[in-house]
């Protein structure tokens, strides 16, 4: 036992020597991850902001004039006055704007006579998630819009207004409060199972691991010593994205740091037990980049819920988000950053966590053999 | 186990097999081995790339799975007890096993831990081992920075940091300096005396044979040969031959003795031509042009490689495939008629310089790759550069093909200033990668199609051109055949083909025959000889001593400088002396390097 400590000593101390002295691990261990917030922190946003948008009104008065100030009032717009419909179709085909918003000769009379909703909005239908986006901010707008509007005409004139605010698109909470969160599954994802598939893959390409299996060590030690420090990384890699997801971003943290700690823990296992598989298979970097990158990355990407909701996907590829190991992690991360420790989210999927961690850590033990073939 | 009076060898191998199985197909690697191995003994397994020598190492490592056969390292069966054979054993990868990003000492302190060295005796071996490998002043050097030389003797340390029952090195001595491979094979001698080790080795430098107790000798998975090398070679005693005649050039006479029934190898060794022949043939029977000399036969004493020349001829020859190609001057005869008349008259007309290289430096950041290096090359003469892997030998090819700028120096190449006219010069250059740099998921016919329209040949050339090579160099039986499974030696011919698919005035061989067996390689030389009598200029780069001697001039390199410079003969006179009358280019090599100070610790 003692010397099988020995070994597995001198096997993690050269790991670590390794990744200290490999500006390539440190550079996807933090670099990645950090430009991976700053991108998603500020690049990608899902709120509408300064979305340049035609307006075209056909009898202009008092009353039009109060509804386009609306608009111009908040940020989630830019109008722009066209004379003619005509006009704003044509810049919405040139995609100098990104919607029409079109006030006919009739609106001021409908309005004062029946309060219905008699304006006319196209959207560029191309980028369909923006559109929605489009359609849900305006009838914010127009809501708000009418309550200001029955406000100011007093309900003497009994006008029956009754806004339903439909809170479609997180209006309140920044999307960056939902994104930001969910990015420690990709940067987990990143040093556990990529970091982990090209470190024993260049031990492939340079022999080194030809040469550690035909001394003393046995199977178990060789991946000991390769989980244990990408499993620290990993960890280093989630406790950094928290700190400035929080001290940068100002994302709320409403869960236990212990529950988080936790549940990353088991995520990362799993993770790692791919990385290890995707290195049983995969013995040239290259086809261990990619594999990793098709197999972990890019699922934990689309199919964690982390950006798209999984509820929205056809059932079957909502059955095929079962098997990635992300999408029970997004789960418990959303939960643990906006609403705090819901056991009812957190304890099944956490059971599910420890269910793919048991099998990928299995899977990888049971083919690896200190054996080329 | 084994018999119980002695004891059992070091190693046993009985009727083993190995098979691969690729994309579906399945390549068998080794076919039907049995032999044993002697304790206290230097096994050589010797044979050309794809011989099936890491397979068997790798089997007695533990490191395949024993598909067929049964193996046992020192009575133990590695079938049934591999972790057993792993305790018994040293194993150094190709190219050392090594961790580049780790020093001296923290490799020999990491394979000290995992073979559980206690500490009280790791000092004492470490120190042992440092004094053996004289790396004690580069102990805190990172072993990625170390010399291909220095590489080797860490790897070699870090698999004796216990002292293993059995030795095992694939390929240590590829592409490192002379001197090293000779301190390498000193150090061994020393432990299979000193310590009674055990040692096998694979080898594809067939001179190393000499050096071996024993070689087993491995062609195409099979054994074709073991036994010790002495007697291997004496079966050659008396057959061999330099030949020279006065006023005829070497390659011509090489090209006539070829010829004479019962010769088996002519080779060009200097200003000689070797022969072997088979017993009882007289060489008299050559036919020379009227007013040559007489012919200069002089009997030498057989070198291994003839031996294994013979043995591989008779196997061609009972296994019924054609014999190899001798192209008599086909090469040359196409070359010419496709316009070469011209190169050959002002050859004969005179000794113009088609490559000059004046104080050429190359520098990566602090590293200087290739230090005020000079050569001229003539046209229709073949110029080799000689040196050890980091010498700085590719580097300097790629100035001469412009794919890299130089440093500092002047470089022109056909005429050309390669400073402001790479392009230009580069229509005239033929290259050759090292290894196989054609697109192996390509038929032959396709690689060639595709190089024609590279190099923008069209119309009638273009199909000309692509005929001429499917001739030339008999690519016509596996035209069809993606290139990637094509034996080595085809696919060197068929990069030779695709080099000189534009009729290039100056052809680039980077290491040409490197791990091809010996041949094969003897047919790529013909041809190169054929180009270069056809007035093509060819420049060579290689570390095999044996490919050396078919240039007409040479420069050897090493750390980026140029130790020597001149024909074969000249550099050897060097190390001529009383006591080595007939040094060999290796013999002089080492002398030359010896002469030079040896890089410092710091």
């Amino acid at each position: 036992m003692s010397a099988s400590l020995e070994r597995l000593a001198g096997l993690l101390r050269k790991e670590a020597l390794q990744i200290m002295r490999d500006p390539s691990a440190l550079a996807i261990a933090f670099l990645l991850p950090a430009m991976l917030l700053v991108l998603f922190g500020y690049g990608v946003t899902l709120d509408p902001h300064n979305v340049p948008l035609a307006v075209v009104v056909e009898r202009p008065d008092a009353l039009t004039e109060s509804f386009v100030a609306q608009l111009r009032g908040t940020s989630y717009f830019t109008p722009e006055s066209f004379l003619s419909i005509q006009a704003a179709d044509r810049a919405l085909h040139s995609r100098q704007v990104s919607g029409i918003v079109w006030l006919r000769e009739n609106f001021t009379r409908r309005v004062l006579s029946s309060g219905g909703a008699p304006i006319g909005v196209f959207v560029n239908g191309v980028d369909a998630n923006t559109a929605r986006l489009i359609e849900g901010y305006l009838q914010q707008v127009w809501a708000k819009w009418l309550v200001a509007r029955g406000r100011s005409l007093g309900s003497a004139r009994g006008l029956p207004i009754e806004v339903e605010p439909r809170v479609r698109f997180n209006p309140a909470v920044s999307s960056r409060d939902y994104l930001v969160p969910g990015l420690i599954a990709l940067v987990m994802t990143l040093t556990g199972a990529l970091l982990t598939s090209l470190v024993i893959a260049r031990e492939w390409e340079r022999g080194t691991l030809e040469a550690l299996m035909a001394t003393r060590a046995t199977i178990q030690e060789i991946l000991l010593a390769k989980l244990v420090p990408n499993f620290v990384l990993g960890m280093g890699g989630m406790l950094a994205t928290l700190v400035l997801a929080v001290t940068l971003f100002g994302v709320p943290f409403r869960g236990s740091l212990l529950v988080l700690t936790g549940a990353s823990a088991l995520f990362l296992l799993a993770a790692l037990g791919m990385g290890l598989l995707i290195s049983s298979v995969a013995r040239n970097q290259f086809v261990a980049g990619q594999i990793a990158v098709i197999a972990t990355f890019l699922p934990a990407f689309i199919l964690s819920g982390f950006v798209f909701d999984i509820g929205s996907m056809p059932w079957g590829i909502r059955l095929l988000t079962h098997i990635v190991a992300a999408r029970y992690f997004v789960a418990i991360l959303q939960s643990e950053f906006l609403a705090g420790n819901l056991w009812s989210v957190i304890a099944p999927n956490a059971v599910a966590l420890c269910v793919m961690a048991v099998v990928f850590l299995g899977a990888a033990r049971l083919r690896a053999r200190k054996r080329l073939d | 186990m084994s018999s119980e009076s002695e004891p059992p060898p070091a190693l046993r191998l009985e009727n083993v097999s190995h098979t691969f199985t690729a994309g579906g197909r399945a390549l068998r690697a080794l076919e039907d081995i049995s032999t044993r191995s002697a304790r206290g003994a230097v096994t050589g397994v010797i044979g050309p790339d794809g011989a099936g020598k890491t397979t068997l190492l790798r089997l007695v490592a533990g490191l395949l799975r024993l598909q067929r056969g049964r193996l046992e390292v020192f009575g133990v069966d590695v079938a049934r007890d591999p972790d057993g054979v792993r305790r018994r054993i040293g194993y150094m990868p190709q190219r050392f096993g090594l961790y580049e990003d780790l020093t001296v000492r923290e490799n020999l302190d990491l394979y000290g831990k995992l073979q559980n060295v206690a500490p009280a005796e790791r000092d004492a071996r470490d120190r042992e081992l440092l004094h053996m490998t004289g790396l004690g002043p580069f102990m805190n050097r990172l072993a990625g920075r170390l010399s291909g030389g220095m590489k080797q003797k860490l790897g070699l340390a870090c698999t004796l940091v216990r002292v293993p029952m059995l030795l095992l090195l694939d390929e240590p001595t590829v592409g490192v300096d002379p001197v090293s491979r000779r301190e390498l094979w000193e150090i061994l001698a020393h432990l299979v005396h000193a310590e009674r080790l055990t040692v096998i080795l694979s080898t594809a430098y067939l001179d190393e044979a000499e050096r071996c107790q024993r070689v087993l000798l491995l062609h195409q998975g099979r054994l074709v040969g073991a036994a010790d090398p002495a007697s291997f070679t004496a079966a050659a005693y008396g057959r061999s031959f330099h030949v020279s005649v006065s006023g005829l050039g070497k390659r011509q006479l090489q090209e006539r003795i070829a010829r004479v029934p019962g010769v088996i190898d002519a080779t060009i060794q200097g200003a000689f031509v070797r022969v072997v022949t088979e017993s009882g043939v007289q060489l008299t029977s050559v036919a020379l042009p009227p007013k040559s000399g007489p012919l200069h036969i002089l009997s030498v004493p057989p070198r291994f490689e003839d031996s294994f020349v013979t043995l591989l001829k008779s196997i061609r020859a009972s296994s019924g495939s054609r014999p190899p190609v001798q192209p008599r001057g086909g090469a040359e005869r196409a070359m010419r008629s496709a316009g070469a008349t011209t190169a050959r008259a002002t050859r004969a007309s005179g000794q113009d310089a088609v490559i000059i290289a004046e104080e050429l430096t190359r520098r990566f950041g602090n590293f200087v790759a290739v230090d005020g290096v000079s050569f001229t090359v003539r046209r229709g003469e073949i110029f080799g550069l000689l040196g050890a892997n980091g010498a700085g030998k590719s580097t300097t090819f790629r100035m001469l093909c412009g794919l890299l700028p130089a440093s500092a120096g002047t470089l022109r190449v056909a005429g050309f200033d390669l400073r402001r006219a790479a392009a230009s010069a580069r229509g005239r250059i033929g290259y050759m990668a090292q290894k196989f740099s054609l697109y192996g998921d390509l038929s032959v016919l396709e690689n060639l199609r595709f190089f024609a329209s590279a190099y923008r040949l069209e119309g009638p050339r273009r199909r000309a051109r692509i005929s001429w090579a499917i001739e030339e160099f008999e690519l016509a039986p596996r035209a069809q055949d993606v290139s990637r499974e094509l034996p080595l030696g085809f696919k060197q011919r068929l990069g030779l083909a695709c080099a000189l698919m534009h009729e290039p005035d100056i052809l680039f061989l980077d290491e040409p025959t490197s791990g091809i067996d010996p041949l094969a390689r003897r047919e790529f030389w013909w041809r190169i000889n054929a180009l270069a009598e056809s007035g093509v200029t060819v420049l060579v780069t290689t570390h095999f001593m044996e490919e050396a001697e078919y240039c007409d001039r040479l420069a050897i390199l090493a750390q980026g400088r140029v130790l020597a410079r001149g024909d074969p003969e000249s550099i050897k006179d060097r190390a001529r002396s009383a006591a080595r009358p007939e040094p060999t280019l290796e013999d002089a090599f080492i002398a030359l390097l010896q002469a030079v100070p040896q890089p410092s610790a710091a």
